[in-house]
């Protein structure tokens, strides 16, 4: 441990002293007294050197930017990219000691449970950045994450009239209307073994099949407004929800639907009272794979023809124009709305199905 | 269990009803009842789709008209709002048996197209899921940092953005079938890194403290205890995959950069109104899925059979 920390960490004054570049020097300093105390002390310990060795790498990303723009952006040499191989075992030393990390306290747990992926993302998305700029790589291959945030701030207008199309329109209004009508027909379904026999097989079939392309008929026949990505997102959402729906409703267990007839309860009582809530994880699910499926749908569907306004619009006409920056600025915003989407359904989920199983063993 | 009690109560109402009453408590029957309603409806839907478009060519042509006229001529449209279903099957015998397979013309063409960036994307795809599965199951820390990114990586609406990462792939030289199965690969590797994950912690403590006693080490015990108790997993996994595989290629095609695929065909349809079109590269590819996923069931029967488990 003590050599894989003094390692890199030779290489990185190396880097310093041949890149001369002395303002930055200030920046970097912590990491190497934070590495050499670790490294005289013979490893990381518990979580706070981890975390310590954590904070000073995100303050040596400071430093790195700041080499990007004075030094050579886009011709960096090997002394540059040894350094960044440093801060990558500091990083890793960093969260893998905090992973390591158990507490018996849960808030402290769930912290570190937040904080790895976390810091992990931020590595990545740094890295994204170095390599860019580092390596000079063509903007329109693939622009610096610093310059898809400038553009996303830059045409927030812009942004707010696509999301208000794309998903408070016609997102929102598939997404309602496809899972309300695949409920309904589920529950219709379960009361007739018939359909469930008839209809089930196909359900599975077709959601198997490539469902986003009627996409071209939908706009055909609903015309280029949101209308038509609405009813795309029915389609899409309604088979899932339907399946799920209906494996849910035969969850409920033999014992407690005999202690239901015992009780005397009908069919009315005993749907809403057990079955239904037996098929609630079922159904979170569907909504949950729902969410994503709808936003998909909505944006593939303008591909194919749409007013000037919309996720999908910008995204095929920036394309075009190669503003590739415009085009990752619409896709953070998708990434944003879709988890937002699918965070507010798991959140819903964790409050009215709080007794399942799988969250009960996280308690 | 349902479907037998359904069946014996049928059953004990009549001795010559119970033929049709065990017929209709099988599972083909109700699918072929189903099938066909929804053939009918569909046959419904076209007359009165297409019947406003109809009208009013027949008044441009001042020919006087009754309802089997009307019938008749809806269901033979050129570019009818929904097409007939015979329609569609006699576009479809047209461009996939009458046509050489070579032409560009064929819809055997523009599958095979699809169908190689698919198999290329879910062959990448299946292997990189499972890489990572294995890394995530030994390596606590790749767990822990890595598994919410796997899932955070499916809210990108990839789909979405495929035809803008063909495009930018395509300029820098990249073009054919790579960029189109880069896409499949991304969509493939979710849901086998997720099932396989599931898979290789399937086995119980006291299997894996068994495999210790034997004093086996953890190549071993991946390749002789995990990695055949995660079979049933990888393999509901690649169905999965396989199937979404497929709508990465098609969707992949549709930017006007790619001249051929299911997908071009799509976009040629719109862009030309030829309604039957579309709907025959539909068609072609839901048979497509289908048989891809059955190829898949079948590949995981021998391998199970194989392997001892039941048949």
């Amino acid at each position: 441990m003590l050599v894989a920390l003094a390692l890199p960490l030779s290489g990185g004054e190396a880097a310093v002293g041949w890149r001369d570049a002395a303002s930055v020097w200030p920046l970097m300093a912590p990491l190497v007294g934070v590495c050499a105390w670790l490294g005289w002390r013979g490893g990381v310990g518990a979580g706070q050197a981890g975390i310590l060795v954590l904070a000073v790498a995100v303050g040596t990303m400071g430093a790195l930017a700041l080499l990007n723009e004075q030094a050579v952006a886009g011709r960096a040499a090997s002394g540059f990219w040894l350094y960044i191989l440093a801060l990558w075992v500091a990083v890793w030393r960093g969260i893998d000691g905090i992973a390591r990390f158990r507490s018996l306290d849960v808030r402290a747990q769930r912290l570190v449970n937040l904080v790895v992926p976390a810091a992990f993302g931020l590595w990545l998305i740094f890295l994204w950045e170095v390599v860019t700029v580092g390596f000079g790589v063509p903007q329109v291959l693939l622009p610096a994450p610093s310059m898809v945030a400038d553009r996303f701030g830059g045409s927030l207008d812009i942004l707010w009239a696509d999301f208000r199309q794309t998903f408070l329109k016609a997102v929102i209004a598939g997404y309602v209307m496809g899972c309300g009508a695949g409920f309904v027909v589920a529950v219709l379904v379960d009361r007739v073994p018939f359909l469930q026999r008839g209809l089930l097989p196909l359900g599975n079939l077709v959601s198997a099949l490539p469902i986003v392309g009627v996409a071209p008929i939908m706009v055909m026949w609903f015309g280029f407004d949101w209308p038509s990505k609405a009813a795309v997102v029915v389609i899409m959402t309604f088979f899932p929800m339907l399946v799920n729906t209906v494996t849910g409703l035969a969850a409920a267990g033999a014992l407690e639907r005999d202690l239901m007839r015992s009780y005397g309860a009908g069919y009315w009582p005993t749907l809403v009272k057990l079955r239904l809530p037996a098929a609630l994880p079922f159904i979170f699910n569907a909504l949950k794979i729902n969410s994503t499926l709808a936003l998909i749908g909505a944006i593939v569907a303008e591909f194919f023809g749409t007013p000037i306004v919309g996720m999908g619009f910008r995204i095929s006409t920036e394309v075009g124009r190669l503003n590739v920056d415009m085009v990752w600025a619409e896709i953070a915003l998708a990434a944003l709305a879709g988890s937002t989407f699918y965070g507010l359904v798991a959140l819903g989920e964790r409050v009215t199905t709080f007794w399942h199983p799988s969250f009960r063993m996280q308690r | 269990m349902t479907t037998e009690a359904v069946g014996a109560g049928r059953a004990a109402s009549g001795a010559e009803s119970s033929l049709v009453a065990r017929a209709m408590s099988g599972r083909l029957a109700p699918v072929a009842v189903v099938v066909l309603a929804i053939i009918a409806a569909w046959y419904v839907g076209a007359v009165a789709m297409n019947a406003q478009l109809q009208i009013d060519a027949f008044e441009r042509q001042e020919v006087a008209w009754d309802t089997g006229d009307l019938v008749r001529a809806t269901l033979s449209q050129d570019r009818p709002l929904l097409p007939a279903l015979h329609q569609i099957l006699v576009e479809m015998k047209k461009t996939i048996i009458d046509q050489k397979i070579t032409s560009k013309r064929s819809l055997v063409f523009h599958a095979w197209v699809t169908l190689s960036s698919t198999l290329l994307g879910f062959a990448i795809g299946s292997v990189l899921g499972v890489l990572l599965a294995v890394g995530i199951v030994h390596v606590r820390t790749l767990e822990k940092s890595l598994m919410p990114w796997v899932i955070a990586s499916q809210t990108i609406p990839i789909l979405a953005i495929a035809p803008m990462v063909v495009v930018v792939l395509g300029a820098i030289g990249l073009r054919g079938l790579l960029p189109k199965a880069i896409i499949s690969t991304y969509l493939c590797f979710f849901p086998v890194t997720i099932g396989m994950v599931k898979g290789l912690r399937a086995p119980d403590p006291i299997e894996l403290d068994l495999m210790r006693t034997y004093s086996a080490s953890r190549w071993q015990t991946l390749w002789m205890l995990r990695w055949p108790a995660a079979l049933p997993f990888l393999f509901t996994s690649l169905k999965v995959a396989v199937a979404i595989a497929l709508v990465g290629a098609i969707v992949g095609e549709l930017p006007t950069g790619a001249q051929a695929g299911l997908g071009a065909r799509l976009l040629a349809g719109s862009y030309y109104g030829q309604t039957i079109q579309i709907w025959s590269a539909l068609f072609t590819a839901a048979i497509l899925a289908a048989l891809l996923v059955m190829a898949v069931g079948v590949i995981e029967r021998l391998t199970m059979a194989r392997m001892g488990g039941r048949p």
